[in-house]
């Protein structure tokens, strides 16, 4: 097999999974349905390992093309790959995690009524992402882009009955289209000023239109490299789920627990950053894009963390952890230390999936009910679950030497090497999102498998239970007898594969990746200007000695406040969480933390219910009344009385006539003249003029 | 064969339409209903050498054929085709064989009549896009209403005679400046009616104006721009199933047809000049109609709205024009081509929510909720269709907008921007239809009853699915058909026609 065969492949296989699941499910049963989308995926997985591998014994990058999608005015549309280290990489981690999450539903949906349709997306949803990756041009890269939104929403509203997923879907969906619409202009500067949109044509002319501006405003010229990019990186915040456009991402819970380890932890919501590390020869062209980009990332990493404090469903815990971590990522990107990002991005994958696939698990075990203060003491029933919790959430926190610890802390790093203005902001927010992650990481811990066993105890919490397969058979959790049980194999395996990365990936892959030349020619930096990867580098050449650097440095100290203030506040002294929360309350925060900022009201309640009337408005009055009433209906009644009128004229008597006939003949000659005299001006007059002579 | 394979694309479906009307009253349905197949399907058949047979190379007209018809006035039979009209001829003809499956069963009564009609109407809109002479042109451009005129007020809802009566007085007091406007040309040109002849006649800016005007009021009421937009809802509503199909996905495209054929090329520095009105009204097409569709209660009305935001991508496309000068050929494939798929589009929407209409006999979106749970392979292709008329990439909605945008871009930021609001709208108003009709629990006890589609309306679904994935993954075939003719078109109206004094 040739390498393009081999490219062809890797998306084509579980695109294939997906259509005879989803098309023949009823007939092949659930059985097949799997076999033959986990077959898919595998097959997936094993030709993007041989990809990775060719690519780092010094195979060649390619870029090529399939099929010309479309052509017009001289420019090929095409639908093509490009296959560098940086999309290996993403191959790698997407197939990998799909496979997992493949082997895992069995377990998790096997009593589903809609197994088939189940795996037919999750197949559907890896096809799209891969073809996001490899993508070699921004028209595949937007069908990618908008593919894995579509399977998104299909997956958040998996359970349709729901009024919460149906709900949470369409506001997911609709949210990513107000990014979308960024994203979408951004591809249209680029086909402007670019003439192409294909990415190598596209990055090697970036450097000429450095300085070029563009006028938006009369007399306001605008960097063009600065408004493409956050154009660009406004898509990116709908997908990766930055602030302000992150609302939709807590709700995505709704969907089922495996693919919220997979599209909404490990791989779709990573699809922002991996588009702007792909973009990085634009965006190093603009100091005003990174600063924008580093200061959004700032601001999610550390908002969307504090929110995570006070969850109680332990999805929604997972949920703003992602929020935050991909905040980091942002943040790294903004600082100009892309490979660090995408780094991050690798290592959070394998530790985010697990930590959710795990709380699937935990769900399981406690018969749908997902609410931490109904756990405690699992560590017992679920031995499994439990140690491989333990690793992804040392790893999220940064504990050295795990997977988290290499790429947060160089994320940590290269902050403090940047010399963008929002800078300063950056290192605060992300050094205070270490003690914050170490915090409701460890507190949901605790909770979940330390302490007292809390589902015996009356009075349950009733939090929302999204994972009850049918409101007829609403699971309400764990009866005072009832003990949790641990998962089935196909569920445990998952776990344990993917808490081996959490544990090792850090330490043997941040030497290549960061320090070596592993995305040399891929992601291009301007050391000059951004030498935030410079003091990565130094630290990142040797693994072993930067975890034992860390723990005479202020994030290890910040992370293990985190964890003892856990510790402390839910093992030790559980009176005093409750305390601090009155005061907290009186102040105001607790409120400020429970809306989410207030962000849903303004969308719901402000731009959309203003949407809804504003329509209602120009419906009722514009259409309605000035239209149709005044235009419409209004010229009708205006004929129908003209006509009454003229009725009456017709009165039979012949001179009646002949005096109409010459009050017309009057008026008539009265036009003429006028024409003649020009009182009409004198085009007027060539072109009555023309009417009645030219054809003589 | 191929030297008429136009006249037989007009005529075939005609003759068959006289045939299924002469075999008598509903006793015969079974046959009618056969034969209007038959006659459909030959219809089809006869335009799909115009795709095989078409040189891409070539701007000219193809498949000509020219005799006299009145001498007295020199009007001829002319027709023609090229890269602007062959898709429409084709797509017609196409629709045509999909109402005609589409309203097998459901009308009951009538039926001769019924398909009568629409085979008729199929050969006059194939007269119109096929026409090259312009009293011809004006002929079938005025017939059509006929059979439509019919086929609402006949087999159409409640208040079917007040919104026939409105649809037939809308588009024929629009189009009577047209007549005045053809018959001033036949007099510049030195006495022809030939279309062609009438793109090379040299005209001052004021006539150029006065007949951009006459135009715009034949071609913008059939499009429907705004704010001449409000025969639409009220027509698809009280439409059959069929009505709305053709309606949507054939009418409403000779409009926008008119601008490329007449206004553009006859007026080029008139529309230059005032290109701005014309990307002012698509522009609140797309914005206002946005907001209008979003609020909508009945379902039909709904997708009416949205055809009217869809169209103003069209007309937007058409008067993109670069530095003031030349039209941008990015915005006006990218137009060419939204016409051509939301043809498809349309007609699986209207198609989609007459498979529930004549289940639960409303068209109301608070009388449903949950079919979903009833209809699962309905919900599937519903959700094909939903996202398609939301322009999701791999569909054929996508490609058209998208490249209306991307050429919008080349001309002014903020008409991209305006227009790519459509990408938050368009999923707005589609998905929040299709989340209260198709998700949730069950609604009430008509949806409890629903049964899933049958065979004939699978096979149309089906069909009208492969037109709509195969456009949005492969849409070259049919952009390549158009290049020669658009550019043609571009250059034509980027020529100054004032300066040669008459």
């Amino acid at each position: 097999m040739d390498m393009k065969t081999i490219y062809l492949l890797i998306p084509l296989a579980p695109l294939f999974g997906a259509l005879v699941a989803g098309l023949f499910g009823w007939a092949i049963g659930r059985r097949a349905a799997h076999c033959v989308t986990i077959g898919g995926v595998a097959v997936s997985f094993a030709l993007s390992a041989y990809v990775l591998n060719h690519m780092l014994s010094g195979g060649e990058a390619y870029n090529g093309t399939v099929y010309t999608w479309l052509s017009i005015n001289g420019v090929d549309f095409n639908v093509g790959f490009l296959v560098d280290t940086l999309t290996a990489m993403m191959m790698c981690v997407v197939t990998f995690v799909s496979l997992m999450v493949h082997i895992y539903t069995i377990g998790y949906m096997h009593e589903d009524p809609g197994y088939q349709r189940f795996f037919s997306y999750i197949s559907l949803f890896t096809f799209s992402m891969l073809m996001l990756v490899m993508a070699n041009n921004f028209v595949q890269l937007f069908f990618g882009w908008e593919a894995v939104g579509l399977v998104s929403y299909l997956l958040i509203g998996f359970w349709f009955k729901r009024p919460t997923a149906t709900f949470a879907n369409l506001k997911a969906f609709l949210v990513n289209r107000v990014g979308d619409f960024g994203f979408l202009l951004g591809i249209g500067l680029v086909l402007a000023y670019f003439g192409s949109l294909d990415y190598a044509e596209v990055f090697a002319k970036a450097p000429e239109l450095k300085d070029t501006t563009i006028t938006l405003m009369t007399g306001h010229t605008w960097s063009l490299m600065a408004v493409t990019c956050i154009l660009l990186f406004v898509g990116a915040m709908g997908k990766s789920a930055q602030f302000p456009l992150h609302v939709w991402l807590p709700d995505s819970m709704e969907g089922p627990t495996p693919i919220s380890a997979l599209i909404h932890a490990a791989t779709m919501v990573t699809a922002g950053i991996f588009m702007v590390a792909r973009m990085s020869p634009m965006f190093e062209l603009s100091e005003t894009a990174l600063n924008f980009v580093l200061v959004i990332g700032a601001i999610t990493a550390l908002f969307m963390g504090f929110l995570g404090i006070i969850q109680n469903d332990i999805k929604r815990v997972v949920a703003y952890s992602t929020l935050s971590q991909l905040g980091y990522m942002t943040v790294a990107l903004g600082a100009s230390a892309y490979s660090v990002a995408v780094f991050h991005l690798m290592t959070h994958a394998f530790f985010k999936a697990l930590l959710f696939l795990a709380a699937g698990s935990v769900i399981m075990g406690m018969h749908h009910d997902q609410d931490i203060r109904n756990m405690g003491g699992l560590r017992k029933y679920m031995k499994i679950t439990w140690i491989t919790s333990l690793i992804g959430s040392l790893a999220l926190i940064g504990t050295p030497f795990l997977s988290g610890f290499y790429s947060k802390d160089s994320i940590i790093l290269a902050v403090e090497a940047s010399t963008l203005p929002g800078a300063g902001f950056a290192q605060f927010a992300v050094l205070a999102g270490v003690f914050v992650t170490a915090f409701y990481s460890f507190r949901m811990y605790f909770l979940v498998f330390h302490g007292k066993e809390r589902w015996m105890e009356q009075g349950h919490h009733h939090a929302h239970d999204a994972d009850a397969h049918d409101e007829d058979e609403h699971h309400h959790g764990l009866g005072p007898n009832d003990k949790p049980h641990e998962s089935p194999w196909v569920v445990t395996l998952p776990l344990v594969l993917l808490a081996i990365p959490s544990l090792v990936i850090g330490y043997l892959a941040i030497g290549p990746m960061l320090a070596g030349d592993f995305f040399k020619n891929v992601i291009f930096v301007n050391h000059d200007l951004h030498p935030a990867m410079e003091a990565v580098i130094h630290h990142a050449h040797d693994a072993f000695h930067m975890g034992l650097h860390a723990f005479a440095t202020l994030p290890f100290w910040l992370a293990a406040a985190g964890v003892a203030a856990a510790f402390v506040f839910y093992m030790v002294k559980p009176a005093l969480p409750a305390a601090i929360d009155r005061v907290f309350s009186k102040i105001g925060v607790r409120k400020l933390l429970e809306q989410k900022y207030y962000m849903d009201h303004l969308y719901i309640n402000g731009f959309a219910a203003a949407g809804r009337g504003l329509g209602t408005v120009l419906w009722k009055v514009g259409d309605a009344i000035l239209i149709d009433g005044l235009l419409v209906n209004g010229s009708a009644k205006v004929v129908g009385f003209v006509a009454s009128i003229v009725r009456r004229l017709q009165t039979g008597y012949i001179y009646h006539y002949a005096f109409a006939m010459i009050i017309g003949g009057l008026v008539f000659i009265t036009v003429w003249l006028g024409v003649i005299l020009g009182w009409f001006g004198p085009e007027a007059r060539e072109w009555i003029g023309n009417l009645l002579y030219s054809r003589a | 064969m191929t030297g008429h394979l136009l006249s037989y694309a007009i005529w075939v479906p005609i003759l068959a339409g006289l045939i299924v009307l002469a075999t008598g009253g509903d006793k015969n349905a079974g046959l009618q209903r056969w034969l209007a197949l038959i006659g459909a399907l030959a219809g089809f058949l006869v335009t799909i050498p115009l795709y095989t047979g078409f040189d891409a190379h070539s701007a000219g007209m193809q498949f000509e054929e020219l005799r006299p018809w009145i001498e007295t006035y020199n009007i001829n039979y002319h027709l023609g085709v090229d890269g602007l009209s062959v898709w429409f001829v084709i797509l017609n003809a196409f629709t045509t064989l999909m109402v005609v499956l589409a309203g097998w069963r459901v009308i009951e009564q009538r039926v001769a009549q019924y398909m009568a009609a629409f085979l008729i109407m199929s050969g006059l809109i194939n007269g119109a896009f096929a026409a090259l002479d312009a009293i011809l042109f004006y002929v079938f451009f005025e017939a059509m209403l006929i059979p439509m005129y019919l086929v609402i007020g006949i087999w159409g809802g409640p208040r079917r005679v007040y919104a026939s009566i409105k649809f037939f007085l809308y588009t024929l007091l629009g189009s009577l400046l047209t007549l005045v406007a053809f018959i001033y040309l036949h007099y510049q040109t030195g006495g022809s009616f030939e279309i062609q002849e009438f793109h090379r006649v040299q005209l001052t800016m004021t006539a150029q104006v006065l007949l951009l005007v006459a135009f715009f009021f034949a071609f913008a009421v059939k499009v429907p721009m705004w704010p001449v937009h409000t025969w639409l809802p009220d027509a698809h509503v009280e439409a059959p199933t069929g009505g709305s199909m053709v309606l949507a996905a054939i009418t409403l495209k000779l409009g926008a047809y008119g601008f490329l054929r007449f206004a553009l090329p006859i007026a080029p520095d008139a529309s230059r000049e005032y290109a701005w009105v014309f990307v002012l009204l698509s522009l609140v097409a797309v914005v206002y109609i946005g907001f209008v569709a979003l609020v909508q209660t009945d379902m039909k009305k709904l997708v009416a709205y949205s055809s009217i935001s869809h169209m103003g991508f069209v007309t937007l496309g058409f008067f993109m024009f670069a530095n003031g000068t030349h039209l941008n050929s990015y915005a006006v494939e990218g137009a060419i081509v939204q016409m051509i798929s939301h043809g498809f589009v349309s007609a699986a929407m209207f198609f989609s929510i007459g498979v529930m209409y004549d289940r639960v006999h409303s068209r109301k979106i608070a009388d449903y909720g949950g079919v979903a749970n009833k209809m699962p392979i309905f919900a599937s292709f519903f959700m094909l269709f939903a996202m398609a008329n939301s322009g999701l990439p791999g569909t054929s909605g996508f490609v058209g907008e998208f490249f209306v945008v991307l050429g919008a871009m080349q001309v002014n930021f903020w008409y991209a921007v305006a227009a790519a609001t459509t990408l938050i709208f368009g999923a707005a108003y589609t998905l929040w239809m299709y989340k209260r009709v198709i998700f949730g629990d069950v609604g009430n006890q008509h949806v409890a009853e629903l049964t899933d589609v049958n065979k004939r309306e699978f096979l149309v679904l089906a069909i009208l699915a492969i037109a709509v994935l195969g456009m949005g993954l492969y849409p070259k075939p049919f952009t390549d058909l158009m290049h020669f003719s658009v550019n043609d078109l571009i250059w034509h109206v980027s020529q100054v026609k004032l300066d040669v004094p008459q």
